[in-house]
């Protein structure tokens, strides 16, 4: 059976909320499920500042599953504001990764 | 498979509240918007979207939604409402309006709005076909809403100018035409916030992906701080002084584009004396950013083959606003970024069509000479601020709300609100609007939900419609756009319906040639020789040709003036930096730094008492302004209000992280959570604007809690720029902490 993954250059995200809203759309999610969610992150590094953002997947993520049968991509990835997540084959975002920095690859195996 | 049917459109304004711009494809199922999908087809957003335009279907479809008009059967604030037909309704505002004219004359009545929501095209036409000059953003001290940036432009290059992040090629990013900008500084600008002034902020993150190096001008710390070349981390107001400053940096150290200058830019030498008035010992003292970032900024930016500035209202917000426009519009003049690729490229409405009046010229071809001429004998601020005279058609709304006041030099005795929730949104000294406004004799109110400023004074309340729901055209920038209705939500119209119908009855006679706004439309869209049908014909959006409205280097080929020669559109045909204009007008021809009126220079009693520097008004994806606080989806994500504080400086005050506070000055106290973070450095704190509770009693005097969570209670004012355009305190107010419990 094909893996599917999503792969985050999380040194993109800026915290913009889209996917989190998005994905309450598509699945008519009420207040307080959600299929990902956004964190923020303050930390000092190199004399500066730094913000940071990530999402992570929750068990009500289902990879769009209805969805993908008339769509190519999940809601969240199709709207992200910064074009930060990619979906896809675990096998081929993986090899994608090796090269990039700073990526998470979250993998969808309910179940295993 | 079903019965849906998907649309494609844009949007703009009611709904995500914005300034728009982005393309969306609407589901519809039996009437009703079932779902709200980006557009992959829409050069502008490229398939993405915004969370609220994402909850989309939460807010039309909302239960505390107003679906009919209604009129007020209590006392003002009692909460007590009935609905009335449509007709009911414009008779009402009819005749009351018709009233108020026949008593004092027609300048006695104000017509309000608030930011670029699409809003200027259809106000104007009221206001205009009643007969009052007083088309005015109520609250907005100084008018510090691109006003400024938009003056300070047209005046000194006799254009607009944007960012050029590839906007007006269709092919975007992938056109050989475009030239990614080496460095984009983002000045009080946090772009991965929204999208103001007709630019989707996440361009600069697609740019940053290509290459592109950042400068943020910023107080506080961002995610684009963070990955910024250069984090210009100035005092809040200090702008004037950075931007000088870096000029005296460039021409000192013979960094500007030589050609340019001499080829196209008029008063280079006035220029290079004034910028040499602020040395970078100096500015770095008053901006408290070290000399040397400083001039590093100044020479990335000059060295770079093409830079470009996305600006944002902190600019307009600094006390003399204009000249803080000018300073900035100086720096991509003199290093010859103008009109070139990944440069800052000319801006005018697509195709020549006018959708909302950015500039006098574009008031005099909708409205006529005469008109608008005349309009300025009795425009509030016209005989005290040159640019509130020469520039656009704005009254000045700190002095119109101390005439509301006062009545002097003639009475205001009604207002038309649409498109802004003043006493919950941008009023700085928000308590004194409210009760100034209480004693006007009629209120009409366009909105979608209650808010403070529906409860406390509406004697009519017209019901808007969401984009989804509306007949538009959109010529703001690129592409020329009709966005066309495909659901209707209760009883509710547009607001350019709604002005339409009540623009009929006051002026039948001027408005009789268009029978339907339709008509109206395809006059408007005339100078690109489509009609409404034409624009849907092809997707609903047009990029302008090359020509008068597309870059690049039109000056060089003759196409910005009207006489066809090459040049820019001035006197000159140069770029004036010693503006002549503002000259004759009485103001400086150059660009000045002032100080923030309250700060621990120019205040230092005040500043021992209150020695934290409030900013306020940081964007977020979640809300619109005043907006949004009723949308499940959108406030779960941020359900308080906060404030920011560093964490050592809470310790100080002996506050714990989540604790309610008070941040308090002279002139009162409001409510936030605190959140130690480290956004904000150990002498500011950062809270957003735009709080009221709509989950709390809506009846006066709670006002959905507006007099404890409205930050605007504390920002003191008048304080506008010596042209009449800049200022308010809304970033640079001194308070304190103060703990609730006592
Ligand atoms: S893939 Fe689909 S289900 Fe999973 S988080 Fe994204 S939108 Fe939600
Ligand atoms: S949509 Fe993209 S950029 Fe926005 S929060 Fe989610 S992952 Fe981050
Ligand atoms: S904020 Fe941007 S993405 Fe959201 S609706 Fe407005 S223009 Fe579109």
């Amino acid at each position: 059976m094909a893996n599917y993954s999503l792969l985050i250059d999380y040194d993109y995200c800026t915290g913009c909320h889209s996917c989190e809203i998005a994905c309450q759309q598509e699945h008519g999610y009420p207040v307080g499920t959600n299929g990902i969610v956004v964190k923020e992150y303050e930390y000092e590094a190199g004399g500066r500042v730094r913000i940071d953002y990530l999402p992570f997947f929750t068990p009500h993520c289902d990879l769009c599953k209805d969805r993908r049968t008339r769509e190519p991509t999940p809601a969240c990835v199709k709207h992200c504001q910064s074009a930060c997540m990619e979906f896809g084959l675990t096998k081929e975002l993986a090899a994608r990764m090796g090269d990039r920095n700073r990526l998470v690859l979250y993998t969808h195996n309910p179940g295993r | 498979m079903d019965d849906t049917t998907v649309y494609r459109t844009t949007a703009w304004s009611a709904g995500p509240g914005c300034h728009g711009g982005c393309g969306q494809k609407l589901h519809v199922k039996n009437g009703k918007l079932v779902r709200i999908e980006g557009d992959e087809n829409h050069p502008w957003n490229q398939g993405r979207s915004c969370p609220r335009v994402l909850a989309m279907t939460q807010y039309m479809y909302h239960p505390d939604r107003i679906t009919r008009p209604l009129k007020r059967v209590g006392a003002r604030g009692e909460g007590k409402f009935e609905p009335i037909s449509w007709d009911e309704a414009y008779d009402t505002c009819e005749k009351r309006l018709n009233e108020i004219k026949r008593k004092y004359g027609a300048e006695s009545a104000i017509f309000v709005q608030g930011t670029g929501r699409d809003i200027g095209g259809p106000i104007t036409m009221l206001a205009y076909s009643y007969g009052s000059p007083n088309w005015v953003q109520l609250g907005l001290s100084g008018h510090s809403c691109y006003t400024p940036r938009l003056g300070a432009m047209k005046t000194v290059m006799g254009d607009f100018a944007v960012a050029d992040c590839s906007q007006y090629l269709e092919r975007r990013y992938e056109d050989p035409q475009w030239k990614v900008p080496e460095i984009i500084i983002t000045w009080g600008q946090n772009s991965t916030m929204g999208c103001p002034d007709g630019f989707f902020g996440s361009w600069v993150v697609d740019c940053m992906k290509l290459g592109t190096r950042i400068i943020a001008v910023e107080p506080r710390n961002t995610w684009l701080s963070s990955r910024a070349l250069h984090h210009l981390q100035l005092r809040p107001g200090t702008d004037g002084a950075l931007a000088l400053a870096m000029i005296n940096v460039i021409i000192g150290e013979g960094l500007y584009d030589k050609e340019f200058v001499a080829k196209w830019v008029q008063g280079f030498d006035a220029l290079r004396e004034r910028a040499a008035q602020y040395p970078l010992d100096e500015v770095a003292k008053i901006t408290e950013i070290p000399a040397q970032e400083i001039a590093a900024a100044a020479r990335a930016f000059a060295r770079a083959k093409q830079a470009a500035v996305q600006w944002g209202v902190p600019v307009d917000m600094c006390p003399d606003g204009t000249a803080v426009a000018h300073a900035i519009t100086c720096l991509s003049v003199i290093t010859g970024n103008i009109d070139k690729p990944g440069g800052q490229v000319i801006a005018r409405p697509s195709h020549g069509v006018t959708s909302y009046p950015f500039s006098t010229e574009e008031l005099v071809k909708l409205y006529g000479a005469d008109l608008i001429a005349r309009l300025n004998e009795k425009r509030i601020g016209a005989d005290v601020y040159p640019m509130v005279k020469n520039f656009r058609g704005w009254a000045q709304p700190d002095m119109v709300i101390d005439q509301v006041e006062s009545g002097v030099p003639y009475p205001v005795k009604a207002a038309w609100i649409q498109t802004a929730n003043v006493v919950g949104g941008q009023s700085a000294r928000a308590k004194f609007h409210l009760e100034a406004l209480k004693k006007l004799e009629f209120i009409a109110v366009v909105d979608l939900f209650h808010n403070p400023t529906t409860m406390a004074l509406a004697d009519i309340i017209l019901p808007a419609a969401t984009f989804p729901e509306k007949d538009s055209i959109r010529s703001w920038w690129a592409p020329l756009i009709s966005i066309k209705k495909r659901v209707q939500v209760g009883e509710c119209k547009s607001d350019w319906e709604i002005n339409f119908e009540l623009a009929k009855r006051f002026n039948p006679e001027g408005m009789k040639r268009w029978k339907t706004l339709e008509d109206m439309f395809n006059e408007r869209l005339a100078p690109s020789k489509m009609t409404v049908a034409d624009l849907q014909q092809q997707g609903g959006f047009k990029m302008p040709e090359d020509g008068p409205f597309k870059p690049y280097f039109r000056h060089e080929r003759g196409l910005l003036r009207p006489d066809g020669k090459p040049g820019f559109n001035t006197k000159s045909g140069k770029i004036e930096v010693y503006c002549d204009t503002f000259e004759g007008w009485g103001m400086d021809p150059l660009p000045f730094y002032t100080e923030p009126p309250q700060s621990e220079r120019s205040t230092p009693e005040l500043f021992k008492k209150y020695p934290l520097v409030m900013i306020t008004g940081a964007r977020s994806q979640l809300f619109f302004h005043a907006e949004h606080r009723q949308i499940p989806w959108l406030r779960e994500k941020l359900p308080d209000p906060t404030v920011e504080i560093h964490p050592e400086t809470a310790k100080k005050y002996a506050i714990y992280d989540g604790e309610w506070v008070y941040l308090e000055n002279d002139m009162g106290r409001v409510k936030r959570k605190a959140k130690f973070s480290l956004q904000v450095k150990r002498h500011h704190v950062h809270t957003m604007h735009g709080w009221w509770m709509p989950e709390m009693e809506g009846k006066a005097p709670s006002l959905y809690g507006v007099g404890d969570f409205q930050i605007n209670n504390i920002i003191p004012g008048p304080q506008c720029a010596k042209s009449g355009f800049g200022g308010g305190q809304y970033k640079t107010t001194l308070c304190t902490l103060a703990k609730i419990s006592a």
